[in-house]
């Protein structure tokens, strides 16, 4: 009985799952595809040609998009990952405002935030540039990264990198065989966080890049109030493939070995 | 083999005193145990003797060398912690070698002494398990392992044995004894339990609140406490007011005679103090320091009877043979022995 609850369920999560992508999935091949019509009445792989000709810009937003992805990923973790650790394993004052701070980006909508600092970088002469962009997604994908992390290492503690320190490991050797393998799934799922936050911005990316920075996001929307459902039906698959590519390669990790410091359990 | 010197050694947190002015000397080879109840300050000492943590002032000294500048990794004291006790990610193997690893010896040699530490504390073969493949008990050798195979200077361990079950906690026991005199390694460990630092320590430093209350030899804890507050954590209640004048104690029991070699306070206000199982419950009123008490309760514990007697009004317990019976509120003798008779400060 058990059994069969626990197949219906999966096979409803996947139903659930891929059920919006399916129709891209058709419509990126059709050409006439009316109502009441359960399948297109022309098939076409159009669409798919229009994505990968320059004339779309599909290719350089995605380049563009897998770029700025990566480095906010990095610079994420170079900025989250200490600050987590901070607040997660010391007491200091003004612990609670910073907390809150963090919080902030994820209450207060994107586009509040992106205004007021628009002015700051227009003054710095960030706007219209590559690291501008990646700044600027910085500031929703922090929180998570170090909401994220500071899970972690509360669970972690420090007991195991003191006991790696009196049997003679100095700071960076500490790091790299105690620290770094016992976060690295957690860390995985906030990285994975981080770049599919940064892949999805639209507004911070249009304000900040001022139209010079083409990502996916910005090639896919016109489409969408547009009329070429087809068009945007591919595009938008472009658009899907990686987080569901990301999603995929990290649980495959994360189910190999039990994520014991992730405060997840197995995902 | 390390001759450990603790000098006048502090440690304030904000305007709390954990460790103050603490002065311990712990000889070669060495077990001592750090005895107090939680936040006495005993494992604030230990990690400062690792130096993971600072001291306000004083200092720790390893063979007359000062340790405070030198780093953890290059002291040589090694922790071993009750929690999270072996590095998850790495092989049974891998983390007893890890200390090696750090040494940078050479890969046979690790393997070489890693198979050897590990049929020291019974584990041979486990080498190429995972952590979480062990029971809790099994961990915990791995840990002492993983301690000893480097030939620590110091070892310190927290609370080694206080997540093991009761049957676990004495064979732990009885190996880490083993293995400390076969060895000769300076040990401290931390434990709040009275009964775990007797059996396993040559000397215990008793704390509370941050300040060394006593540090003697198991024995004298029972025979000699410093204070009230020693003996009664050592689990001696029985007190009776009195004066002492010589080699004598007026109590208002009458006259109790002590023993020359028991007189360690000053004439003058004293409390008196027998362990309850040194108290003698004698048929009739007989020669030397008999006093007449009134039952007031008593439990049989198996082994023996558990007798709370009303001593001029001082409850005082008293462990008498398992086949003792009296009726309660009856009257009987007891006799305080001269050579059991200790006497502690007022204050």
């Amino acid at each position: 009985m058990q059994k069969i609850i626990r197949w219906v369920t999966m096979v409803l999560i996947v139903i659930v799952a891929l059920a919006p992508i399916l129709p891209q999935f058709v419509w990126s091949f059709s050409h006439r595809w009316l109502f009441p019509s359960l399948l297109p009445s022309e098939w076409s792989i159009e669409p798919w040609e229009y994505v990968l000709s320059p004339s779309s810009r599909v290719g350089e937003g995605f380049a563009n998009s897998l770029s700025i992805a990566v480095v906010v990923s990095v610079l994420s973790i170079l900025v989250g990952l200490p600050a987590a650790r901070a607040l997660a394993l010391h007491q200091f004052r003004g612990k609670v405002v910073i907390e809150w701070l963090l919080m902030v980006p994820i209450i207060v909508p994107g586009i509040v935030a992106t205004m007021g600092i628009h002015q700051v970088f227009i003054r710095l002469h960030l706007t219209d540039s590559f690291i501008g962009v990646c700044l600027v997604h910085l500031i929703p994908c922090i929180p998570y990264m170090v909401l994220v992390m500071s899970s972690v290492f509360a669970n972690y503690g420090t007991e195991l990198e003191d006991t790696a320190r009196t049997l003679g490991a100095g700071p960076f050797a500490v790091f790299r065989f105690v620290t770094l393998p016992g976060i690295f799934s957690g860390l995985l799922v906030a990285t994975m966080f981080t770049f599919l936050i940064s892949w999805g911005q639209y507004i911070t990316t249009l304000l900040i890049g001022g139209g010079t920075i083409i990502t996916l996001p910005m090639v896919l929307f016109p489409f969408i109030s547009g009329t070429n459902y087809s068009n945007a039906a591919a595009i938008s698959l472009v658009f899907v493939a990686p987080a569901v590519l990301v999603l995929i390669l990290t649980s495959r990790q994360l189910g190999r070995e039990s994520a014991v410091m992730g405060g997840f359990g197995k995902l | 083999m390390t001759h450990v010197i603790l000098r006048d050694l502090t440690r304030r947190f904000g305007g709390v005193t954990a460790v103050d002015r603490l002065n311990l000397e712990i000889k070669s080879g060495e077990l001592v145990a750090f005895l107090g109840p939680s936040g006495c300050g005993k494992t604030t000492t230990l990690r400062m003797m690792t130096g993971l943590l600072l001291p306000t002032s004083g200092d720790v000294l390893f063979d007359n060398k000062s340790m405070v500048t030198v780093p953890t990794e290059k002291r040589g004291a090694v922790m071993v912690f009750q929690k999270h006790l072996l590095f998850p990610t790495m092989t049974i193997g891998q983390n007893v070698g890890f200390g090696l690893r750090m040494q940078g010896v050479h890969k046979r040699e690790i393997e070489r002494r890693v198979d050897e530490m590990l049929e020291l504390v019974k584990l041979p073969g486990f080498a190429p398990r995972k952590a979480h493949e062990l029971s809790g008990g099994q961990q915990q050798r791995v840990a002492l392992a993983r301690a000893l195979v480097v030939h620590p200077k110091v070892l310190l361990l927290d609370e080694p044995l206080a997540n093991l079950d009761a049957n676990l906690r004495l064979e732990m026991r009885e190996l880490i004894r083993s293995i400390q005199r076969e060895l000769s390694i300076t040990t401290v460990f931390v434990t709040h339990d009275q009964e775990e630092a007797v059996m396993l320590a040559d000397r215990i430093a008793l704390m509370f609140d941050g300040l060394l209350q006593q540090y003697a030899q198991p024995q004298d804890f029972y025979q000699r406490p410093s204070s009230v507050r020693v003996a009664h954590f050592f689990r001696n209640d029985n007190l009776l007011s009195g004066t002492r004048r010589g080699a004598e104690v007026e109590t208002p029991l009458g006259t109790l005679q002590i023993d020359p070699s028991r007189m360690q306070q000053p004439d003058g206000k004293v409390l008196v103090t027998v362990r309850p199982e040194d108290v003698q419950l004698v048929p009739n009123p007989a020669e030397g320091n008999c006093v007449e008490a009134k039952v007031l309760l008593q439990v049989y514990m198996g082994t023996h009877t558990q007798v709370q007697l009303d001593l001029a009004g001082h409850t005082w317990m008293v462990h008498s043979p398992a086949h003792f019976q009296a009726q309660v509120g009856q009257t009987i003798t007891v006799q305080l022995p001269a050579s059991s008779i200790w006497l502690l400060p007022t204050s």
